[in-house]
């Protein structure tokens, strides 16, 4: 709960900042600053240590799984200030409300990592979903920013939509919002209870933007300002997940046999759509949306498996999703040409840069030793245990096309030449900051236990 | 009344609504249209609050609020949303003069 205050206060405190700040660089430190107090406190909560405390009446359960996940999402928001903060000036002219707005979509996201009615989901994804598009129109004389406000505005709110009539009916099934109260009688599951789960199942589709619904993805991530989308794409959709994963399984974990399939062909669909699109792209922020479509069918396989080690996985799976995007999304907001020819001669110029770089690729990838290998094995996992194997052979399979795509920016700034200056101002706190970066990536790929160790104790 | 009428009522209000988003070309209506849909299921709510409400009994006077406390806050969240959707309506006539929504079809190249 105190995660939930302290972001929301934290949202409010950098509205204010605006009034009384006047350089940018006291309201970055600021930013900075109020995030680092988020993470104590999130961390004290963890420990079991409550600042203050609030009775939320069973609609709000602040799990280890929930702490831990808003624990990630707010060092990934950390590590997304330090790297890109810089680059949010160029934006446009309300550099506090930005941070402010990321604050509010953090304050959504420990609200949908915690549900425990339905009620909540709803605000929750809401109040992380409204932040953002304004956020994607950002950059308000942007015509493409511009179209991508609208469109992801127009699918938010439509799926919002599909969502809520899902809820009506749950409850006309039920008569109860609350998780933990669906009762079902197995030989007799009322069709109203089933079509609201699959209007659910769509709606939530639609925000994690898995196959059938994806469509809007590469549009929004390619027109919407390069900071944010990185933060779109990575906490706000892991966050997306987490909900997924916590509705799904306390609520319809009994009646698995009736989605099973379905999720299971949302799952490969997924899959399939994002890595094979994934390799014509020629820009690499369009490559990096589908991307993130194929690593999203990664994670679907948690909710098609919903076993403990799904948990962890998909845990892990946020962590690793998570840095490694937002530090080639820092890299790439830098780069005067976005394409994979912009790439060129890279290594040669910035080695340092260059090597992080491979290393989040690599994780991506799923390459052993990093944090991306773990967490695809334990999706594998997973779904092996699940009974599952053909679903397993088909993402290795699709792992191994995704191995493609990133290569081919390895090779680019490794294995070409170009003689242009390519990227602005790098600073060393940059440097170093991507470095850290980088470090954990290979910490959690060696060592997972340091993350999900805090999920049992 | 059967609970039956009210569910086909709102049902049929929710595919008015979704026909809308999917064919109609002018932002504001298909603005107007998500919020048909929103309130489609503000209707089936109260619908089924009454329904669970007198399914209780008098035994349970409270039976079935929590549906139309749903609806309070599906209100409030539908104001937030049009205000911001408004606003990105308004910036994007500002740029380009137009409210038609084919416009989105240019960010596919």
């Amino acid at each position: 709960m105190n995660a939930l205050i302290f972001s929301a206060l934290s949202g409010v405190a950098m509205m204010f900042a605006g009034i009384w700040l006047r350089t940018n660089n006291s309201i970055r430190s600021l930013a900075i600053l109020l995030s680092l107090v988020n993470i104590v406190v999130t961390f004290l909560e963890l420990r079991g240590v409550h600042i203050v405390q609030v009775n939320t009446a069973g609609m709000l359960a602040f799990d280890s799984f929930a702490l831990l996940f808003i624990l990630i999402a707010q060092v990934s928001t950390l590590v997304f200030f330090l790297l890109s903060s810089r680059d949010m000036e160029k934006v446009g002219r309300n550099y506090p409300d930005y941070f402010a707005l990321i604050f509010f979509i953090l304050a959504g996201v420990a609200i949908s990592a915690a549900f425990q009615s339905l009620l909540l989901l709803f605000l929750g994804i809401e109040i992380m979903s409204i932040p953002l598009y304004i956020l994607a129109g950002a950059d308000k004389r942007n015509l493409k920013s511009n179209e991508a406000s609208l469109k992801y505005f127009l699918m938010g709110s439509f799926s919002t939509g599909l969502m809520l009539m899902g809820i009506a009916l749950l409850y006309g099934a039920t008569g109860t919002f609350n998780l933990q109260g669906y009762v079902y009688d197995l030989a007799n599951i009322p069709v109203l209870l089933i079509a609201g789960l699959m209007l659910l199942l769509f709606a939530m589709s639609f925000k994690v933007s898995a196959a059938p619904f994806h469509f809007w993805t590469p549009d929004v991530y390619d027109g919407s300002p390069s900071v944010f989308t990185s933060y779109m794409a990575t906490v706000v959709k892991a966050a997306a997940f987490i909900a997924f994963m916590r509705l799904f399984a306390e609520s319809f974990g009994a009646i698995k046999t009736e989605w099973k399939v379905l999720v299971g062909i949302i799952t490969a669909a997924t899959l399939f759509i994002g890595n094979i699109t994934a390799v014509f792209q020629q820009s690499v922020k369009r490559m990096l949306a589908y991307s993130s479509i194929a690593q999203a069918g990664f994670m679907m396989m948690a909710i098609y498996a919903l076993n403990s080690d799904a948990k962890e996985g998909l845990l892990l799976y946020a962590a690793a999703y998570s840095l490694a995007t937002i530090g080639i999304f820092a890299v790439l907001v830098k780069m005067k040409d976005q394409t994979f020819d912009g790439f060129n001669g890279f290594a040669r110029q910035q080695p340092l840069v260059a090597a992080t770089l491979v290393i989040f690729l690599l994780s991506l990838a799923g390459i052993p030793l990093t944090a991306g290998f773990l967490s695809k094995f334990m999706m594998l996992r997973a779904t092996i245990v699940e009974g599952n194997i053909w679903l397993v052979v088909f993402a290795v399979l699709m792992a191994a096309v995704s191995v493609y795509y990133y290569f081919r920016l390895i090779q680019a700034m490794y294995f070409r030449e170009s003689n242009q200056t390519l990227a602005l101002d790098i600073t060393p706190g940059f440097r170093y900051t991507l470095v850290g970066v980088a470090a954990v990536t290979i910490i959690l790929g060696v060592f997972p236990n340091v993350l999900t160790y805090w999920l049992y104790f | 009344m059967p609970i039956n009428y009210y569910i086909f009522l709102s049902l049929a209000l929710f595919t008015i609504g979704i026909i809308g988003v999917l064919t109609r070309r002018n932002v504001i209506i298909v603005f107007m249209c998500i919020e048909l849909m929103l309130n489609a299921v503000n209707l089936l709510l109260v619908a089924f609050s009454k329904m669970h409400h007198l399914a209780a009994g008098a035994a349970n006077s409270t039976a079935g609020i929590e549906g139309q406390l749903f609806v309070f806050f599906i209100m409030v969240v539908a104001a937030a949303e049009v205000s911001v959707g408004l606003a990105i309506i308004v910036m994007l006539y500002r740029n380009t003069r137009s409210v038609d929504i084919n416009f989105l079809n240019r960010l596919k190249h």
